[in-house]
This record gives C-alpha cells, sequence and structure tokens, in this order.
C-alpha cells in the first residue's frame, strides 16, 4: 500500500512536532521558576532584614517599646494555642460534616444546595468571619476577646478546607473496599468506622494541617475580634500542678498572635522596628513551610502503606 | 412472621428426566428464585427469572456480557440495595426457613450475614491477613481471641491459603499475591460460615495458575456450602459445576446439569453461545 507522505516528508513533520515538545517544556520551566523564585526571593529578603533580630532572645522576649529587646513571646504562644483550639474544632466538625455528605446525605437537591454553599464559604472574605464572630462568639455567647474565640473564628475559616479535603479522601476508597465490608454484613457506621475513615486518614489530615497553615497567615477576623497587639504576658499555663492538672482558663485569655505582632511593628515609623516586623514575618513563613512539609510527610507515609 | 411453613418443593425434574447418566443429580433445593425481576430505575434488568439452587452443588450463571448474570447474583445478598433507585419483585426464597430474601420486610444486613460473596476482583482491606478473615466474625461480636484465632485459621485452612500465610498473619494483605488475594478473600467469606457463597467472576482477574487452584477450590468447597458463580469462561463453568444457568437479556433461557447444557442444550440460544456463535 503506498503511503500517505514519504519517510523524508515525515522526518520532518516529527522534527517540527517534537520541537513544539520542547518549547512547551522550556515555557513551563520558566514560569515556575519565576514563581518558587518570588517567594524564595520574598524568604532572604525578610532574613536579611531581620538578621540583626535573629536569636534565642527574640523568641522568648515580649514585646517591648525598645525595638532591641522586643521579643515574639506572646504572639507566637498565642498563635499555637489559637492553632489548637482551631484545629481541634475544625477536625471532628469538617471530617463529621464530610462523612454525612459523602457517607449517609441521598443525592437530592438539597444536599446539592449544601455541597454547593459550603464550597462557597471557601472563597468567603475572612473579615466576614471576623464580623460574624465579634457579634456571635465575643458578645452573643460572651466568650471575649479570647483565644477561644479566635480559636473558633479560624475554626470556621478553614472548615471548608478540611471538608473538602476529606471528602476527597474518603471518595478515593475504592467501591470494591466498601462493598467487601457490605458483605460480610456491616452497617454503614461499621464500613466508615472500621474502613474508609481509617484509609483515608492521610487525606484528612493533609488537609487539617492545609487548612491551619492558611489559618496561621490570617490576620483581619482576629484584628476584627480584637486582638490586641502589644501583650506582656503569657495565658495562664493548660498544665497546672495540682487536681485536676488541666486548667482552661487559657481559653477565655486576651492573646495576640504573629501576624498582628508582625502588623503593629511594621505601622511604626521607627525603622528599628522594620527588622523585628521582618525577623517575625521570617519564623511565620518558616512555620508555615514546616506544617506544609508535615502534610507532606504525612501524605506519603500513608501513600506507602495503603496502596490501591 | 410466617408461622406456616411451606413444604420443601421437590428437586428440580430435568435432573431426573435427563437421559444423560454422568448428569449431576439435583440435591434439596436451598434456594429458589420464583419470577424475580429486578429494576434500575425504569430499566428491567432482570425478567421473570425461576431458578433452583440447590444445596451443597455448584450451579453456574454463564451468558454474554450484560445478560443480567452478575445483577441476578447480587440480588441474593442484596448488594443493589446500596444503590438509590433500584427495585426487585418476585421472590428469592432461602430454606430451610422460608424466608424471601428480596422482600423489603426483611433486613439486608441479615441477608449479607448469611450469605457470603467474593468478588471479580480480589479485594482485601489494607489490613493484616488476619484482621481480614476477622473481620466478619468481629462484626458478629466474637472478641475472644483463641475462638477468633481458631476460626481464622479454619477458614484459611478452608480456602487452602493457610500453608503460604501461617507465617504472615501479621503481615499486610496486600503484600499478597493476586491468586493469594483472592483465596484470603475466600477465606474472610467462610469465615462466619456462610449458607451460600456468591462467586461473581473470581478469576476474570488471575492468571491460569491462580485460577486453576480457585477451580479447585471451588469444587471443595461445594460439600459444605451452596455455590452460585458468574463466570465469563465456559470452561470453568464446565469444570466446576454442577448446573449451570444461560442468561440472555435479563432472561433465564435455560437451566440443566452441566454435563448437558454443554452437550446437548435444548434451546437454540444456549448452544449458539456455547459454539462462540456470539458472546
Amino acid at each position: 500500500m503506498a503511503a500517505v507522505m514519504t519517510i523524508e516528508e515525515m522526518r520532518r513533520g516529527l522534527t517540527w512536532r517534537k520541537n513544539l515538545d520542547k518549547v512547551f517544556v522550556i515555557l513551563g520551566l520558566l514560569v515556575l521558576f519565576a514563581c518558587l523564585g518570588l517567594l524564595a526571593i520574598l524568604f532572604f529578603d525578610l532574613v536579611r532584614d531581620g538578621a540583626s533580630r535573629f536569636g534565642w532572645d527574640f523568641l522568648t522576649q515580649f514585646p517591648s517599646r525598645k525595638a532591641e529587646r522586643a521579643g515574639i513571646l506572646s504572639a507566637w504562644v498565642g498563635t499555637s494555642m489559637i492553632m489548637f483550639v482551631t484545629g481541634l474544632v475544625a477536625l471532628p466538625v469538617g471530617v463529621a460534616a464530610a462523612i454525612y455528605l459523602e457517607e449517609y446525605a441521598p443525592k437530592n437537591w438539597f444536599t446539592g444546595i449544601i455541597e454547593i454553599n459550603v464550597t462557597n464559604l471557601a472563597g468567603v472574605p475572612s473579615i466576614v468571619y471576623g464580623l460574624l464572630a465579634l457579634g456571635l462568639f465575643v458578645y452573643q455567647f460572651g466568650f471575649g476577646q479570647s483565644v477561644l474565640s479566635a480559636g473558633l473564628t479560624l475554626a470556621l475559616l478553614i472548615l471548608p478546607i478540611v471538608i473538602v479535603a476529606t471528602r476527597e479522601s474518603l471518595r478515593a476508597v475504592p467501591k470494591a473496599i466498601r462493598e467487601a465490608a457490605y458483605g460480610l454484613g456491616a452497617t454503614r457506621w461499621e464500613v466508615t468506622k472500621d474502613h474508609v475513615l481509617p484509609y483515608s486518614t492521610g487525606g484528612i489530615l493533609t488537609g487539617l494541617i492545609l487548612g491551619l497553615s492558611r489559618a496561621i497567615g490570617e490576620t483581619a477576623p482576629i484584628i476584627t475580634i480584637g486582638a490586641l497587639s502589644f501583650i506582656a504576658f503569657l495565658p495562664p499555663s493548660p498544665v497546672s500542678g495540682e487536681f485536676p492538672f488541666l486548667n482552661l482558663e487559657w481559653l477565655r485569655s486576651e492573646f495576640t498572635a504573629m501576624p498582628i505582632q508582625i502588623f503593629n511593628w511594621v505601622s511604626r515609623p521607627d525603622q528599628a522596628f522594620q527588622a523585628n516586623a521582618a525577623a517575625a514575618g521570617a519564623i511565620l513563613l518558616g512555620m508555615t513551610l514546616l506544617m506544609n512539609g508535615i502534610a507532606i510527610w504525612i501524605r506519603y507515609r500513608f501513600r506507602k502503606k495503603i496502596n490501591w | 412472621m410466617n408461622t406456616t411453613v411451606a413444604q420443601r418443593p421437590e428437586a428440580p425434574a430435568f435432573s431426573i428426566a435427563m437421559e444423560d447418566r454422568k448428569a449431576a443429580r439435583a440435591n434439596a433445593p436451598k434456594a429458589l428464585a420464583e419470577k424475580l425481576d429486578f429494576w434500575y430505575g425504569s430499566n428491567q434488568a432482570l425478567k421473570n427469572i425461576n431458578l433452583t439452587i440447590p444445596e451443597n452443588q455448584v450451579t453456574a450463571l454463564i451468558g454474554p456480557s450484560g445478560c443480567g448474570k452478575s445483577t441476578f447474583l447480587r440480588c441474593f445478598n442484596r448488594m443493589h440495595d446500596l444503590q438509590p433507585d433500584t427495585r426487585y419483585g418476585g421472590a428469592i426464597t432461602l430454606y430451610p426457613e422460608n424466608v424471601n430474601l428480596v422482600s423489603k420486610d426483611v433486613d439486608p444486613i441479615e441477608v449479607r450475614m448469611r450469605i457470603g460473596m467474593v468478588f471479580q476482583k480480589p479485594n482485601p482491606f489494607p489490613k493484616t491477613v488476619f484482621e481480614n478473615v476477622a473481620y466478619g466474625l468481629r462484626l458478629r461480636g466474637f472478641n475472644n481471641r483463641m475462638e477468633l484465632a481458631d476460626r481464622v485459621e479454619k477458614a484459611l485452612r478452608g480456602a487452602a491459603i493457610w500453608d503460604e500465610v501461617k507465617d504472615r498473619l501479621n503481615d499486610s494483605a496486600l503484600a499478597l499475591s493476586g491468586g493469594q488475594m483472592q483465596r484470603l478473600c475466600i477465606a474472610r467469606a467462610l469465615a462466619t460460615e456462610p449458607e451460600i457463597l456468591l462467586f461473581d467472576e473470581p478469576t476474570s482477574a488471575l492468571d491460569p495458575i491462580a485460577t486453576a487452584k480457585i477451580e479447585e477450590l471451588i469444587t471443595e468447597l461445594r460439600q459444605r456450602v451452596t455455590i452460585l458463580i458468574v463466570t465469563h469462561n465456559m470452561q470453568q463453568a464446565a469444570r466446576v459445576s454442577d448446573f449451570t444457568a444461560f442468561m440472555y437479556l435479563g432472561e433465564l433461557v435455560e437451566v440443566d446439569a452441566t454435563s448437558k447444557i454443554f452437550t446437548n442444550p435444548s434451546k437454540k440460544a444456549t448452544e449458539d453461545y456455547i459454539t462462540g456463535r456470539y458472546g
């Protein structure tokens, strides 16, 4: 049979098509390096500006009117406590909501509306969450301008992220595994708690941590609910020496957080505080990168264990 | 609750009328499908199926893709109930209690606790070998370590895989080979001593050697449990089953002793399928 083209024509065409391939690779790499490069420049810029401030003292001192004596102790402790509350609330609520939507909810218009709304919640400006929390948590529930209010607010903020991530990892559990469990006479709840949930733990935790790393940098909502920018004390310790050893007073304590502290320093006219802001910014960025790193590690660990 | 226990029907007539001497004689029925219909939404997938499943024998379901044989199999453990908008008509009676398996009043979970299933693709849980087999027992409230260990061993022996996994009971089941996984799934189903064991093309994802082992296993198991098997492979049906039912377009065309179906089918459609004219 006669070919549609000669072998020379074929080769010429092929060279051209393979070149197009290479063009795309180069374009892709350029775009990628531009993004990563910007992040790297930002990071190193912060590190350089704040270089004079890094050190143990910076982490263990309270803010001060003198830039060289000011530290971020109350800020990072506050941030850690808020993140703890946020995670503790967002995980069970988000996972429960996702399980209901994915495993239990009948597929009808009502669930459809709920699903669309959950996705839309992720796009609500964070200041709006702040306003909601100010009215609801701070005044209505009387939690005040506390760690608890801030934790709950940020939990609301990342709930959609946790729900969407959890639903995706629940959905990734193959139908065959569910059928195997149902086939042995399991109820829906038994299938969920014995199989679907344990097999999707990796994805759920990844989603939670990604949510937390979004929350850690949020400034607007916690300013709205009244984070103080100058706090020269730590909240009461969560553990106490005497019975019952757990002390919940810290939840009611006033607080500050990393982004608030940075914002406060940046807005000061004194140039010396700019170095503080840069150093704190670098540390906050480091905390975020660390959390993302943990998320990747968890995902990797679970992938290795469960391979469909 | 039905107080009057209906008379168990006689063994199907064809086994007596059969001229082929080598053909199997049907045992008393374990289950009986009568006028069974099934719908996915408005699409009727099964039409008026009548079939006797004799106790402790192997009944094979054959037919071209989409003929409804898997759909029929999944009626026996109410797997369709997991999907919305499915509907049964008619009855599958399970003896000796005369329970209609597809009745709305019968809890599908209860049905699945009595009737085990082995799926097309080996689907062990990503847990240890031991926990895979123990899971059905745990669901039924068995907690005693010794008793669990005994029953797990018995099930693994029953599925002819004990010698291969006895030193790896605490390893992940996902580390086994495909054929071992499928036998593990059989052990998992056997552990709870089901009355009927359903096989949905259990060897279609396996190589010929693993397939041979599963077939041998099915032949052994039939002494203890009633087996219903869907297969795409006609040689397999001929090798392992006592009775064969041929389905086409959601209907049961013919059922007879396997040796009869494969040598002297009475319907033209069956003959065409067996001789490879379609399917």
